[in-house]
């Protein structure tokens, strides 16, 4: 469901880090419920945007990745710019602030 | 500037979905704001074991999602935004999602409540670097770490609990000498080799390190002696506050922030405007006594509104 594909541990280099645009990754879960009320906003912005590409990471199928941006917190959505992480945003947030967040 | 509706809701939850299935019902369409928030207090538990009909319990968010499908299934719109300010007086209520307005006959206020903080250095800075609100969300991460729950009442038993499938040892930290848990809650966690409890401590501070936590400095409200626990977690389990900030001044408050209601009635001192859950809630607050109230809402709303065509 939903226009925004997913990532793995497998293909993160190559889709997020390797990206030449900015990409916003939804570190998310299947028990989370906040996760399940950010990710219908996410695909509505995803729309609305060309300049950034949205991603998902499912962080309990991929561990290594989660940890390695340091992830405690689900929905944790952090902007990778460059290969590197920009900034980040940890909870379900309100269309308004996320689209605020990206804009910065 | 948009139609008069009969019914505007203000909030998700067992109280504003039970509320716009009893309205839907009655054929006065209403618009329930949800809230980005949605789904309320339960979209944050694991199982619930205790709403009547569901013998096998429920997981929180999906009795959430049962709650919205059947009030859309007649007629309600729901729409996930925040109400940004409200005029609730006179005969036309007045709702604006930022410079949208929305008008109705009447309003049903279900906001809920929010999670307490701890109002201590670090809470805020290292939110989601360690210290949660959600351990359903967040204890999955703290797979093997030696972890704290503060807070002594069902929900932190709950939580507890729960993170016990993850943590390598949960120390419940609670300020008295006894859980006003329910006792099922509480023997469960106690009885639970993972969970250590230290009574009458409160946290001072939480401590980070390389943007994580990485303990908290507690103290003895007895003999005031202070000691750091070396905790990577901090789960927050402190109780909730009513969610009355967007209708203070309007809608008369108790001094904790719940609203006022005309008890057995659902009638706030505005008329044509209502209020159910634990917005209104501050003894029982159980889903099942939310969606309870919710219906009593939907009920007194459809009565105000015939009373006006009279």
């Amino acid at each position: 469901m939903g226009a925004i594909k997913p990532v793995s541990d497998a293909d993160f280099q190559t889709e997020v880090l390797e990206s030449d645009k900015p990409v916003l990754v939804d570190f998310w879960a299947e028990w989370c419920g906040p996760c399940k009320k950010v990710s219908p906003v996410l695909e509505e912005l995803a729309t609305e945007s060309d300049a950034i590409r949205f991603r998902k990471l499912d962080t309990d199928a991929n561990p290594e990745t989660a940890r390695k941006f340091q992830v405690m917190s689900v929905p944790t959505m952090i902007l990778f710019k460059d290969g590197q992480p920009a900034d980040q945003l940890i909870g379900a947030q309100p269309k308004a602030a996320i689209r605020k967040f990206l804009e910065k | 500037m948009s139609e008069t509706r009969n019914v505007i809701i203000i909030g998700s939850g067992p109280a504003g979905y039970t509320a716009a299935l009893y309205t839907a019902r009655a054929d006065l369409r209403p618009l329930v704001f949800e809230g980005s928030q949605f789904g309320g207090a339960l979209m944050l538990t694991t199982e619930v074991e205790n709403y009547p009909g569901f013998p096998d319990g429920i997981m929180g968010p999906d009795l959430m999602d049962h709650w919205r499908k059947q009030a859309e299934r007649f007629g309600a719109e729901l729409a996930a935004e925040d109400v940004t300010k409200v005029e609730l007086d006179g005969e036309v209520k007045r709702v604006w999602v930022g410079d949208r307005e929305y008008r109705a006959k009447t309003v049903i206020l279900s906001m809920g409540s929010a999670y307490r903080s701890l109002n201590v250095p670090g809470e805020h800075e290292l939110m989601g670097r360690g210290v949660s609100s959600c351990a359903t969300c967040d204890g999955f991460f703290f797979r093997d770490q030696h972890i704290a729950v503060v807070g002594g009442g069902d929900s932190a038993m709950e939580e507890a609990t729960f993170l016990t499938k993850f943590a390598s040892k949960v120390t419940i930290i609670h300020r008295r000498d006894a859980f006003r848990a329910s006792k099922i809650m509480a023997d469960r966690a106690l009885n639970n080799p993972k969970i250590e409890v230290e009574w009458n401590t409160v946290v001072d501070r939480i401590l980070g390190e390389g943007g994580k936590v990485s303990g908290v400095a507690v103290s003895d409200t007895e003999s005031g002696e202070q000691r750091e626990l070396p905790v990577t977690g901090l789960f927050l389990a402190i109780g909730h506050d009513p969610r009355s900030e967007l209708v203070k001044g309007q809608v008369e408050l108790d001094e904790s922030g719940y609203v006022l209601v005309d008890a057995p009635s659902t009638r706030t001192n505005l008329e044509g405007v209502f209020a159910a859950g634990d917005l209104v809630d501050h003894t029982y607050q159980q889903a099942v006594t939310a969606a309870g109230t919710g219906c009593s809402a939907a009920l007194d709303a459809e009565r105000y509104i015939s009373s006006l065509a009279d």
